[in-house]
């Protein structure tokens, strides 16, 4: 899978802010009460009348420079296939440095193993064939897409290359893989 | 107007990141502190070869293997999976400042023992080989570290600097946490634990000449604490945006009025006045100053842990 680098992009200009990707994630992954691996956030801004609405579906960004992996004392934070970042619940001691070194705050603990969790990019999905994330799957206005950011020709490389976009506070320098179209 | 909402609502992380408790501030503040103990006596053993010591301080060294002990069972306490503890030693990350920390501390016992053991008055010393001088592992180990005294104590001097470093890198190297980011938590940090390490000595039975050297030395590590201080506070409010609305969290901010009365004016400029008025007077430097730089040493960390897991990005907003 090293040939490969996963990377998700979002239309803002398509997304409702419906939060069926928050549903359909917690149903795929039975995230824990009160935590979820995606959400909604909404930003408002202007004066009335003149008010625009920015609606994201975040996640975690599965960052080239991920801050993250990097602080993780027993290597349970790693790279994963197709440059995802992924942790490994075994080897997790729950000491949170992950949570604290990440600018996106996309981390949380799961009580019920006491390790760090968080977005898979639903690797179990894509590793087994199934061509969609669980997110990208239910969400109603297609405004989410996942794919290869290597391949020119896969439907998140074209919409890069044709629309314009915009990433996550990238001057924290992590170089997330996760996209927002304008 | 920006009007964010937004559905997370993890409670470890909304509103603002919160996921160490009391359990990190305490364990840095034990961290420091036996840094001290353990370049102080380090340095003692090096420089005072000889001379007369107290049994106060001969007995000293062995506080560090019990505090550092305390310490890592407070951050035991704060993992989330502590029966995974044993994976720190599976793993050396190069990157991870608490990897770092996990084999400093494993270094820190053989060390900080041994050299305790030295040091130790003569009487305890034979009761001691009398019940164990059975085991000959003992007794070579015995004869191999009064042999080696000035290496251990320089080992001891490297380590405890380690300690007291890795407890301020550790949050230094955060970049996602801007009151934390800056180079000058490691050397705060570790002069800061060598100015507790004091403190915590003095609150013992030392002779008066070893509570004229620590009390001095305090007054000169005080000096210097309060200058990287503020070099610290220099580099956030001359940065960019971040790093401005991260040390507005000591000027204006939250923690404005614990960071003033406790840490800066109880906890380094009342007990700095005090040690010089002893020092003045010819007075025998007390316990009193003593207790407030640990308390301040304390404070300090309490602070630092909890304002900067409350500080981020900021800039964020304007990008859409």
């Amino acid at each position: 899978m090293s040939d490969v680098r996963y990377g998700m992009v979002i239309d803002t200009a398509t997304c409702v802010g419906c939060a069926a990707c928050v549903i359909g994630c917690k149903t795929e992954n039975d995230t824990p009460s009160e935590y979820s691996r995606d959400w909604i956030y909404t930003l408002l801004q202007g004066e009335y009348p003149k008010l625009r609405l920015t609606i994201e579906s975040q996640r975690c960004n599965h960052c080239e420079n991920a801050p993250c992996v990097e602080v993780c004392p027993t290597g349970a934070s790693h790279y994963g296939p197709g440059g995802t970042v992924q942790v490994n619940p075994d080897k997790c001691s729950g000491c949170k440095a992950c949570i604290a070194a990440c600018p996106y705050e996309a981390r949380y603990i799961d009580p019920r193993s006491g390790a760090a969790d968080k977005c898979t990019f639903c690797m179990h999905r894509i590793e087994n064939g199934v061509a969609t994330t669980s997110c990208q799957e239910i969400c109603p206005t297609s405004s989410i897409h996942f794919g290869d950011l290597d391949d020119p020709e896969s439907d998140v490389s074209r919409l890069l290359a044709t629309r314009e976009w915009y990433v996550l506070k990238p001057e924290a320098g992590t170089q997330p893989k996760h996209f927002y179209l304008r | 107007m920006n009007e964010i909402t937004n559905t997370r609502h993890n409670h470890l992380i909304d509103p603002t990141m919160h996921v160490w408790g009391w359990e990190i501030p305490l364990y840095l503040f034990l961290g420091g502190m036996v840094a001290g103990i353990m370049i102080f006596t380090g340095v003692r053993m090096l420089r005072g070869k000889g001379e007369k010591t107290s049994t106060a301080l001969s007995l000293l060294p062995w506080t560090a293997p019990v505090a550092i002990s305390l310490g890592m069972f407070f951050l035991w306490l704060d993992l989330e999976h502590p029966f995974n503890a044993w994976r720190f030693y599976m793993a050396f990350k190069l990157s991870s400042p608490m990897s770092w920390g996990a084999w400093i501390l494993l270094g820190i016992y053989p060390v900080s023992v041994l050299l305790a053991w030295i040091t130790t008055p003569e009487p305890w010393k034979g009761l001691a080989r009398e019940k164990l001088n059975g085991l000959p592992w003992v007794r070579s180990i015995d004869a191999w570290v009064h042999r080696r005294i000035s290496l251990l104590a320089a080992l001891n001097i490297v380590m405890g600097a380690a300690l007291g470093i890795y407890t301020g890198v550790l949050l230094g190297t955060m970049a996602s946490r801007p009151l934390w980011n800056s180079a000058l938590l490691g050397p705060l940090f570790l002069v800061s634990g060598l100015s507790t390490g004091a403190a915590f000595m003095l609150l013992f039975g030392l002779s008066k000449e070893e509570r004229l050297i620590l009390s001095r030395a305090d007054m000169g590590l005080i000096g210097v604490e309060l200058a990287i201080m503020a070099l610290w506070i220099i580099g956030l409010a001359t940065g960019g945006s971040t790093s401005q609305g991260a040390v507005a969290m000591l000027f204006g901010g939250p923690y404005t009025a614990a960071f003033w009365t406790l840490v800066i004016a109880l906890g380094l400029l009342a007990p700095l006045l005090g040690e010089w008025l002893e020092l003045k007077h010819g007075a025998v430097p007390g316990k009193g100053t003593a207790i407030l730089v640990l308390l301040g040493g304390f404070a300090l960390r309490w602070i630092l842990v909890f304002a900067g897991q409350a500080t981020g990005w900021v800039s964020d907003i304007a990008m859409r």
